[in-house]
Protein backbone atom coordinates (compact mmCIF):
# COMPACT_ATOMS: atom_id res chain seq x y z
CA UNK A 1 0.00 0.00 0.00
CA UNK A 2 1.58 3.49 -0.82
CA UNK A 3 0.43 6.79 0.84
CA UNK A 4 -2.30 7.45 -1.75
CA UNK A 5 -4.05 4.91 -1.30
CA UNK A 6 -3.49 4.76 2.48
CA UNK A 7 -4.74 8.19 2.29
CA UNK A 8 -7.97 7.52 0.66
CA UNK A 9 -8.43 4.28 3.02
CA UNK A 10 -7.89 6.74 5.92
CA UNK A 11 -10.50 9.49 4.58
CA UNK A 12 -13.68 7.33 4.02
CA UNK A 13 -12.87 5.49 7.51
CA UNK A 14 -12.62 9.01 8.73
CA UNK A 15 -16.05 10.11 6.50
CA UNK A 16 -17.92 6.88 8.55
CA UNK A 17 -16.44 7.75 11.83
CA UNK A 18 -17.84 11.60 11.63
CA UNK A 19 -21.12 10.11 10.12
CA UNK A 20 -21.59 7.45 12.95
CA UNK A 21 -20.13 9.75 15.43
CA UNK A 22 -22.65 12.44 14.10
CA UNK A 23 -25.76 9.99 14.42
CA UNK A 24 -25.09 8.72 18.13
CA UNK A 25 -24.27 11.99 19.23
CA UNK A 26 -20.73 10.13 20.48
CA UNK A 27 -18.46 12.32 18.19
CA UNK A 28 -16.48 11.07 15.68
CA UNK A 29 -13.44 11.46 17.62
CA UNK A 30 -13.84 8.45 19.84
CA UNK A 31 -14.68 6.78 16.98
CA UNK A 32 -12.28 7.22 14.57
CA UNK A 33 -8.92 6.37 16.93
CA UNK A 34 -10.12 2.51 17.65
CA UNK A 35 -10.76 2.18 13.42
CA UNK A 36 -6.92 3.88 13.06
CA UNK A 37 -5.05 1.75 15.94
CA UNK A 38 -7.30 -1.66 15.49
CA UNK A 39 -7.84 -1.75 12.19
CA UNK A 40 -5.50 0.16 9.97
CA UNK A 41 -2.49 -0.80 12.55
CA UNK A 42 -1.35 2.92 13.45
CA UNK A 43 0.43 4.17 16.26
CA UNK A 44 -2.24 5.15 19.17
CA UNK A 45 -0.03 8.41 19.54
CA UNK A 46 -0.16 9.30 15.80
CA UNK A 47 -4.02 8.27 16.05
CA UNK A 48 -5.02 10.65 19.16
CA UNK A 49 -2.91 13.22 17.49
CA UNK A 50 -4.81 13.29 14.28
CA UNK A 51 -7.90 13.03 16.07
CA UNK A 52 -7.50 15.58 18.41
CA UNK A 53 -6.87 17.80 15.84
CA UNK A 54 -10.48 16.97 13.92
CA UNK A 55 -12.01 17.40 17.26
CA UNK A 56 -11.51 21.01 17.02
CA UNK A 57 -12.75 21.26 13.64
CA UNK A 58 -16.34 19.29 13.89
CA UNK A 59 -16.76 21.03 17.53
CA UNK A 60 -16.01 24.59 15.85
CA UNK A 61 -18.16 23.98 12.69
CA UNK A 62 -21.18 22.84 14.75
CA UNK A 63 -20.50 25.70 17.27
CA UNK A 64 -20.99 27.81 14.48
CA UNK A 65 -24.58 26.86 13.44
CA UNK A 66 -25.46 26.49 17.07
CA UNK A 67 -24.70 29.75 18.76
CA UNK A 68 -26.42 31.12 15.84
CA UNK A 69 -29.97 29.56 17.49
CA UNK A 70 -29.21 31.39 21.13
CA UNK A 71 -28.76 27.50 22.52
CA UNK A 72 -25.56 27.88 23.90
CA UNK A 73 -24.78 29.58 27.22
CA UNK A 74 -21.45 31.75 26.38
CA UNK A 75 -20.80 32.59 30.47
CA UNK A 76 -21.08 28.93 31.32
CA UNK A 77 -19.49 28.01 28.87
CA UNK A 78 -16.11 30.46 29.51
CA UNK A 79 -16.23 29.62 32.89
CA UNK A 80 -15.95 26.04 32.96
CA UNK A 81 -13.57 26.03 30.23
CA UNK A 82 -11.11 26.98 33.02
CA UNK A 83 -11.41 23.44 34.44
CA UNK A 84 -11.40 21.60 31.24
CA UNK A 85 -8.17 23.20 29.67
CA UNK A 86 -6.30 23.08 32.87
CA UNK A 87 -7.10 19.24 32.89
CA UNK A 88 -6.85 19.34 29.32
CA UNK A 89 -3.19 20.26 29.93
CA UNK A 90 -2.53 18.03 32.11
CA UNK A 91 -4.11 15.35 30.69
CA UNK A 92 -1.82 15.74 27.40
CA UNK A 93 1.42 16.15 29.22
CA UNK A 94 0.24 12.68 31.89
CA UNK A 95 -0.38 10.86 27.98
CA UNK A 96 3.32 11.05 27.58
CA UNK A 97 4.48 9.71 31.24
CA UNK A 98 1.87 6.29 30.44
CA UNK A 99 2.15 3.32 28.54
CA UNK A 100 0.26 3.36 26.01
CA UNK A 101 -1.47 -0.01 26.33
CA UNK A 102 -2.61 1.68 29.61
CA UNK A 103 -3.80 4.66 27.26
CA UNK A 104 -5.98 1.95 25.55
CA UNK A 105 -7.27 0.62 27.98
CA UNK A 106 -8.44 3.71 29.44
CA UNK A 107 -9.91 4.49 26.32
CA UNK A 108 -12.16 1.33 25.75
CA UNK A 109 -13.52 2.37 29.06
CA UNK A 110 -14.68 5.80 28.11
CA UNK A 111 -15.57 4.34 24.81
CA UNK A 112 -18.19 2.04 26.28
CA UNK A 113 -19.68 4.31 29.17
CA UNK A 114 -20.29 6.89 26.02
CA UNK A 115 -21.59 4.46 24.21
CA UNK A 116 -24.15 3.49 27.14
CA UNK A 117 -24.76 7.39 27.95
CA UNK A 118 -25.52 8.38 24.69
CA UNK A 119 -28.31 5.01 24.46
CA UNK A 120 -30.41 6.24 27.46
CA UNK A 121 -33.19 8.18 27.45
CA UNK A 122 -32.50 11.88 28.92
CA UNK A 123 -35.10 13.24 31.11
CA UNK A 124 -36.12 17.08 31.08
CA UNK A 125 -36.34 18.64 34.50
CA UNK A 126 -39.66 20.25 34.65
CA UNK A 127 -40.96 23.22 36.78
CA UNK A 128 -39.54 26.75 38.22
CA UNK A 129 -36.34 26.86 39.74
CA UNK A 130 -34.84 28.09 42.69
CA UNK A 131 -31.92 30.43 41.21
CA UNK A 132 -28.60 29.23 43.25
CA UNK A 133 -26.43 31.91 44.54
CA UNK A 134 -22.88 31.21 43.46
CA UNK A 135 -24.91 30.41 39.76
CA UNK A 136 -26.65 34.13 40.13
CA UNK A 137 -23.38 36.01 41.36
CA UNK A 138 -21.68 34.26 38.04
CA UNK A 139 -24.66 35.31 35.72
CA UNK A 140 -24.98 31.90 34.57
CA UNK A 141 -28.81 32.21 34.73
CA UNK A 142 -30.57 31.95 31.12
CA UNK A 143 -33.13 30.96 28.97
CA UNK A 144 -33.21 29.33 25.57
CA UNK A 145 -35.51 29.41 23.01
CA UNK A 146 -38.65 26.81 22.96
CA UNK A 147 -41.50 26.23 20.92
CA UNK A 148 -43.75 28.36 23.56
CA UNK A 149 -41.43 31.17 23.76
CA UNK A 150 -38.26 31.55 25.88
CA UNK A 151 -37.72 29.38 28.91
CA UNK A 152 -35.69 30.21 31.82
CA UNK A 153 -33.30 28.05 33.60
CA UNK A 154 -30.98 28.08 36.78
CA UNK A 155 -27.67 26.15 37.11
CA UNK A 156 -27.18 24.39 40.26
CA UNK A 157 -24.54 22.84 41.83
CA UNK A 158 -21.50 24.58 40.29
CA UNK A 159 -18.63 23.24 42.51
CA UNK A 160 -19.59 19.83 41.15
CA UNK A 161 -20.02 20.57 37.61
CA UNK A 162 -16.86 22.61 37.98
CA UNK A 163 -14.83 19.33 39.39
CA UNK A 164 -16.20 16.90 36.60
CA UNK A 165 -15.15 19.39 33.81
CA UNK A 166 -11.97 18.87 35.14
CA UNK A 167 -12.21 15.42 34.73
CA UNK A 168 -13.59 15.64 31.64
CA UNK A 169 -10.39 18.15 30.61
CA UNK A 170 -7.83 15.42 31.49
CA UNK A 171 -9.68 12.73 29.69
CA UNK A 172 -9.48 14.69 26.65
CA UNK A 173 -6.12 15.43 26.81
CA UNK A 174 -4.98 12.25 27.44
CA UNK A 175 -7.59 10.59 24.55
CA UNK A 176 -7.51 13.30 22.56
CA UNK A 177 -11.48 13.21 21.92
CA UNK A 178 -13.80 16.01 23.42
CA UNK A 179 -15.50 13.83 26.26
CA UNK A 180 -18.90 15.07 25.59
CA UNK A 181 -20.36 12.08 27.38
CA UNK A 182 -18.64 13.37 30.74
CA UNK A 183 -18.88 17.35 29.68
CA UNK A 184 -23.06 16.24 29.83
CA UNK A 185 -22.89 14.38 32.98
CA UNK A 186 -21.97 17.42 34.75
CA UNK A 187 -24.04 20.37 32.84
CA UNK A 188 -27.13 18.13 32.72
CA UNK A 189 -27.36 15.79 35.64
CA UNK A 190 -25.14 18.00 38.05
CA UNK A 191 -25.74 21.39 37.36
CA UNK A 192 -29.31 20.91 35.82
CA UNK A 193 -29.35 22.52 32.74
CA UNK A 194 -31.65 21.50 29.96
CA UNK A 195 -31.01 19.64 27.19
CA UNK A 196 -30.48 21.30 24.43
CA UNK A 197 -28.26 24.00 26.49
CA UNK A 198 -26.26 21.45 27.88
CA UNK A 199 -25.14 19.65 24.56
CA UNK A 200 -25.05 23.07 22.53
CA UNK A 201 -22.47 24.34 25.16
CA UNK A 202 -20.48 21.37 25.60
CA UNK A 203 -20.00 21.55 22.14
CA UNK A 204 -19.14 25.07 22.38
CA UNK A 205 -16.53 24.06 24.94
CA UNK A 206 -14.67 21.06 22.92
CA UNK A 207 -12.76 23.28 20.61
CA UNK A 208 -11.18 25.22 23.19
CA UNK A 209 -10.42 21.91 25.62
CA UNK A 210 -9.14 19.97 22.67
CA UNK A 211 -6.95 23.39 21.49
CA UNK A 212 -5.70 23.66 25.75
CA UNK A 213 -3.95 19.75 24.80
CA UNK A 214 -3.11 20.70 20.55
CA UNK A 215 -0.28 22.84 21.73
CA UNK A 216 1.46 19.93 24.08
CA UNK A 217 0.74 17.22 21.34
CA UNK A 218 2.31 19.56 18.61
CA UNK A 219 5.59 20.14 20.50
CA UNK A 220 5.65 16.46 21.39
CA UNK A 221 5.17 15.55 17.40
CA UNK A 222 2.42 13.69 17.97
CA UNK A 223 0.29 15.62 15.26
CA UNK A 224 1.60 13.82 11.79
CA UNK A 225 0.49 16.10 8.87
CA UNK A 226 0.03 13.14 6.37
CA UNK A 227 -2.32 11.33 8.66
CA UNK A 228 -4.30 14.40 10.58
CA UNK A 229 -5.08 15.73 6.98
CA UNK A 230 -7.30 13.14 6.00
CA UNK A 231 -8.99 11.85 9.61
CA UNK A 232 -9.56 16.16 9.50
CA UNK A 233 -10.91 16.60 6.13
CA UNK A 234 -13.13 13.19 6.41
CA UNK A 235 -14.74 13.70 9.81
CA UNK A 236 -15.69 17.33 9.20
CA UNK A 237 -17.51 16.14 5.91
CA UNK A 238 -19.07 13.08 7.29
CA UNK A 239 -20.54 14.81 10.35
CA UNK A 240 -22.09 17.04 8.10
CA UNK A 241 -23.68 14.46 6.04
CA UNK A 242 -24.64 13.03 9.35
CA UNK A 243 -26.19 16.09 10.95
CA UNK A 244 -28.47 16.33 7.75
CA UNK A 245 -29.69 13.04 8.03
CA UNK A 246 -30.07 13.11 11.86
CA UNK A 247 -33.21 15.66 11.40
CA UNK A 248 -34.57 13.63 8.76
CA UNK A 249 -34.06 9.86 8.51
CA UNK A 250 -35.52 7.45 11.91
CA UNK A 251 -31.95 7.33 13.38
CA UNK A 252 -33.50 4.92 16.01
CA UNK A 253 -32.10 1.27 14.63
CA UNK A 254 -29.62 3.02 13.20
CA UNK A 255 -28.35 3.96 16.29
CA UNK A 256 -29.20 0.51 18.01
CA UNK A 257 -26.56 -1.13 15.34
CA UNK A 258 -23.77 1.21 15.83
CA UNK A 259 -24.40 1.31 19.59
CA UNK A 260 -23.39 -2.77 18.76
CA UNK A 261 -20.66 -1.59 16.69
CA UNK A 262 -19.12 0.44 19.17
CA UNK A 263 -19.28 -1.82 22.20
CA UNK A 264 -17.37 -4.29 20.38
CA UNK A 265 -14.60 -1.56 19.47
CA UNK A 266 -14.92 -0.87 23.25
CA UNK A 267 -14.66 -4.24 24.13
CA UNK A 268 -10.98 -4.94 21.80
CA UNK A 269 -9.28 -1.65 22.74
CA UNK A 270 -9.45 -2.94 26.17
CA UNK A 271 -7.77 -6.75 25.51
CA UNK A 272 -5.14 -4.79 22.94
CA UNK A 273 -3.96 -2.68 25.98
CA UNK A 274 -4.22 -5.85 27.97
CA UNK A 275 -2.62 -7.72 25.80
CA UNK A 276 0.27 -5.35 24.96
CA UNK A 277 -0.53 -5.44 21.17
CA UNK A 278 -1.00 -1.59 20.75
CA UNK B 1 -23.03 55.65 24.35
CA UNK B 2 -26.50 54.05 24.81
CA UNK B 3 -26.16 53.22 20.91
CA UNK B 4 -22.50 51.20 21.64
CA UNK B 5 -24.14 49.38 24.73
CA UNK B 6 -26.88 48.37 22.85
CA UNK B 7 -24.36 46.93 19.44
CA UNK B 8 -22.66 44.68 22.28
CA UNK B 9 -26.04 42.48 22.90
CA UNK B 10 -25.29 38.86 23.81
CA UNK B 11 -27.03 38.13 20.59
CA UNK B 12 -24.87 40.10 18.43
CA UNK B 13 -21.68 38.75 19.99
CA UNK B 14 -22.72 35.21 19.10
CA UNK B 15 -23.52 35.96 16.18
CA UNK B 16 -19.93 37.50 15.26
CA UNK B 17 -18.22 34.25 17.30
CA UNK B 18 -20.42 32.05 14.97
CA UNK B 19 -18.93 33.65 12.08
CA UNK B 20 -15.45 33.80 13.31
CA UNK B 21 -15.88 29.80 13.97
CA UNK B 22 -16.77 29.50 10.64
CA UNK B 23 -14.72 31.27 8.83
CA UNK B 24 -11.36 29.42 10.96
CA UNK B 25 -12.59 25.91 10.13
CA UNK B 26 -13.12 26.88 6.05
CA UNK B 27 -9.65 28.29 6.03
CA UNK B 28 -7.90 25.97 7.84
CA UNK B 29 -9.71 22.86 5.89
CA UNK B 30 -8.76 24.29 2.28
CA UNK B 31 -5.27 25.23 3.74
CA UNK B 32 -5.21 21.40 4.67
CA UNK B 33 -6.81 20.12 1.46
CA UNK B 34 -4.73 22.21 -0.10
CA UNK B 35 -1.25 20.68 1.36
CA UNK B 36 -2.58 17.23 1.30
CA UNK B 37 -2.61 17.59 -2.56
CA UNK B 38 0.75 18.78 -2.54
CA UNK B 39 2.11 16.12 -0.73
CA UNK B 40 0.45 13.33 -2.30
CA UNK B 41 1.30 14.77 -5.70
CA UNK B 42 5.34 14.36 -4.46
CA UNK B 43 5.25 11.66 -1.87
CA UNK B 44 2.47 9.79 -2.83
CA UNK B 45 4.27 6.65 -4.33
CA UNK B 46 6.42 6.52 -0.62
CA UNK B 47 5.13 3.15 1.34
CA UNK B 48 2.85 5.03 4.78
CA UNK B 49 4.88 4.07 8.59
CA UNK B 50 2.40 4.97 11.19
CA UNK B 51 2.32 1.73 12.97
CA UNK B 52 5.65 2.47 14.17
CA UNK B 53 5.86 5.85 16.45
CA UNK B 54 9.32 7.93 15.64
CA UNK B 55 7.49 11.64 16.28
CA UNK B 56 7.00 14.67 14.34
CA UNK B 57 10.67 15.99 13.14
CA UNK B 58 11.40 19.04 14.82
CA UNK B 59 10.43 21.62 11.95
CA UNK B 60 7.50 20.06 12.16
CA UNK B 61 6.55 20.25 15.94
CA UNK B 62 6.94 24.01 16.32
CA UNK B 63 5.59 27.57 15.14
CA UNK B 64 8.07 29.00 13.36
CA UNK B 65 9.66 25.62 11.91
CA UNK B 66 6.01 25.16 10.69
CA UNK B 67 5.69 28.69 8.49
CA UNK B 68 8.89 28.14 7.17
CA UNK B 69 8.48 24.79 5.89
CA UNK B 70 4.65 26.57 4.33
CA UNK B 71 6.80 29.26 2.80
CA UNK B 72 9.02 26.40 1.47
CA UNK B 73 6.23 25.14 -0.26
CA UNK B 74 6.67 21.62 1.05
CA UNK B 75 2.93 19.47 1.86
CA UNK B 76 3.72 18.51 5.51
CA UNK B 77 4.08 22.19 5.93
CA UNK B 78 1.73 23.95 4.31
CA UNK B 79 -0.81 20.68 5.77
CA UNK B 80 0.78 21.97 9.60
CA UNK B 81 0.06 25.36 8.81
CA UNK B 82 -3.72 24.73 8.39
CA UNK B 83 -3.96 22.61 11.34
CA UNK B 84 -2.28 25.57 12.85
CA UNK B 85 -5.28 28.02 11.72
CA UNK B 86 -7.91 25.05 13.20
CA UNK B 87 -6.23 25.16 16.38
CA UNK B 88 -6.17 29.13 16.46
CA UNK B 89 -9.54 29.50 15.62
CA UNK B 90 -10.89 28.72 19.49
CA UNK B 91 -8.08 31.02 21.00
CA UNK B 92 -9.54 33.67 18.48
CA UNK B 93 -12.87 33.16 19.63
CA UNK B 94 -11.34 33.14 23.58
CA UNK B 95 -9.56 36.18 22.37
CA UNK B 96 -12.80 37.64 20.88
CA UNK B 97 -14.42 36.99 23.85
CA UNK B 98 -12.84 38.93 26.21
CA UNK B 99 -13.00 42.08 23.95
CA UNK B 100 -16.87 41.33 23.73
CA UNK B 101 -17.14 41.00 27.90
CA UNK B 102 -15.03 43.99 27.78
CA UNK B 103 -17.62 46.09 25.43
CA UNK B 104 -20.49 45.03 27.41
CA UNK B 105 -18.57 45.90 30.64
CA UNK B 106 -18.25 42.69 32.44
CA UNK B 107 -15.38 42.83 34.43
CA UNK B 108 -15.87 39.33 36.19
CA UNK B 109 -16.17 37.48 32.74
CA UNK B 110 -13.59 39.60 31.21
CA UNK B 111 -11.30 37.97 33.80
CA UNK B 112 -12.79 34.47 33.31
CA UNK B 113 -11.74 34.88 29.52
CA UNK B 114 -8.53 35.90 30.22
CA UNK B 115 -7.98 33.18 32.12
CA UNK B 116 -8.29 30.45 29.92
CA UNK B 117 -6.33 32.16 27.09
CA UNK B 118 -3.27 32.72 29.13
CA UNK B 119 -3.73 28.71 30.10
CA UNK B 120 -4.03 28.42 25.69
CA UNK B 121 -1.25 30.70 25.65
CA UNK B 122 1.01 28.62 27.99
CA UNK B 123 0.01 25.08 25.96
CA UNK B 124 1.14 26.92 22.92
CA UNK B 125 3.81 28.53 24.09
CA UNK B 126 5.64 26.97 26.60
CA UNK B 127 5.04 23.13 27.03
CA UNK B 128 8.48 21.86 25.93
CA UNK B 129 8.60 18.80 28.29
Amino acid sequence: MNNIEFTLLVWVSALLAGFVGSLTGLGGGIIITPVLTLALGVDIRYAIGATLVSVIATSSGAAAAYVREGFSNIRIGMFLEIATTVGAVMGALLAARISTGAISIIFGLVLLYSAYASSRPRHERVGDCQPDPLATRLKMNGSYPTPDGPKGYCPQAVPTGFSLMFGAGILSGLLGIGSGAVKVIAMDQAMGLPFKVSTTTSNFMIGVTAAASAGVYLSRGYIDPGLAAPVMLGVVVGSLVGARVLTRAKTRWLRLVFGLVIGIMAVEMIYHGLTGRL
Amino acid sequence: MAKQTLQWTDQYVEELIGNLLRVGVTLAAAVVLFGGIVYLFRHGRAAPQYHVFMGEPTDLRSVSGIVKDALAFRGRGLIQLGLLVLIATPVARVAFSVAAFAMQRDRLYVVVALIVLAVLMCSLTGARA
